[in-house]
């Protein structure tokens, strides 16, 4: 590999049916360049647990993931209600998920924790009314 | 123990035959919640859960899960069965609780 592939997705909004779509796609596309296991495995959490926030709390968005030589950088982009206080919201456990969604298995609170733990760096962009823009970046 | 030996053990309801039949189950993991199954469940288990959405396909396609085993007597939402049979994950389902499920693979993986 010695140029960068970019990738983009676009994520419905409040469709659970297609969530994970930008993740499984993701994934296979870094299992045909032959990566390691562990970082396949690491992008595909960020990338799935960013997707579901983007259904779940802003309405869908837009992913790019760019895999260069060095890393593969992953950057959620939506025009949702923004995150107020970041700080919390990385809180492990800390969740304004609603019912729906926790009906399905999500709102636990451990969706932006687990991105930090499986990404090298996670920087988080966000205005209130404007949207947020998650940057993630996974070291090769 | 291979996905086809536990498909074919009669213990469970085999929901989907999936592919990769020959490939190692090797141990088993419980969990509802997915975002914690996402990043907690090893390569090649058999996961245990009561979550039978078109979620619960996407975190066994993520982790490389050898299967789901729908316990309590839950099953798949249509989308979900769609989902399944389409991307060829195995899922099976008894009507025992979690614990009981999961306790029956792992005899049969340990003895
Ligand atoms: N893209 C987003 N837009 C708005 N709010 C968000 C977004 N992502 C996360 N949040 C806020 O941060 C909280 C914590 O997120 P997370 O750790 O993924 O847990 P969960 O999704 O289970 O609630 C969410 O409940 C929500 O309030
Ligand atoms: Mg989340």
């Amino acid at each position: 590999m010695d140029e960068s592939l970019t990738l983009h997705f676009t994520v419905p909004p409040d469709d659970f049916t297609r969530a994970g779509e930008a993740s499984s796609s993701t994934k296979a596309t870094l299992k045909q360049l032959g990566l390691p296991a562990d970082v396949i495995r690491r992008v595909s959490i960020v990338m799935y647990e960013g997707e579901i926030n983007m259904v779940i709390h802003a309405n869908g968005g837009e992913i790019t993931v760019t895999i260069s030589p060095d890393q593969i950088t992953m950057v959620l982009k939506d025009a949702g209600p923004g995150i107020p206080d970041i700080q919390q919201a990385m809180q492990a456990g800390w969740s304004t998920a609603s019912g729906a969604a926790r009906d399905l298995g999500f709102g636990a609170g451990m969706g932006l924790p687990n991105m930090k733990k499986c990404a090298d760096t996670l920087d988080i962009d966000s205005t209130v009314g404007v949207g947020t823009t998650v940057t993630a970046v996974v070291r090769l | 123990m291979t996905l086809r030996e536990l498909v074919d053990s009669g213990l469970f309801q085999v929901v989907n035959r999936g592919e990769e039949l020959d490939r190692t189950v090797d141990r088993v993991f419980c969990c509802d919640l997915l975002s914690v199954a996402m990043c907690n469940a090893p390569a090649g288990c058999a996961w245990v859960t009561v979550m039978g959405n078109i979620n619960t396909l996407a975190v066994v396609a993520l982790t490389d899960a050898a299967c789901v085993i729908l316990a309590g007597g839950v099953q798949l939402d249509p989308p979900a069965a769609q989902r399944a049979v389409q991307q060829g994950i195995t899922v099976l389902a008894t009507d025992q609780p979690v614990f009981e499920a999961a306790l029956a693979v792992h005899q049969r993986l340990h003895g």
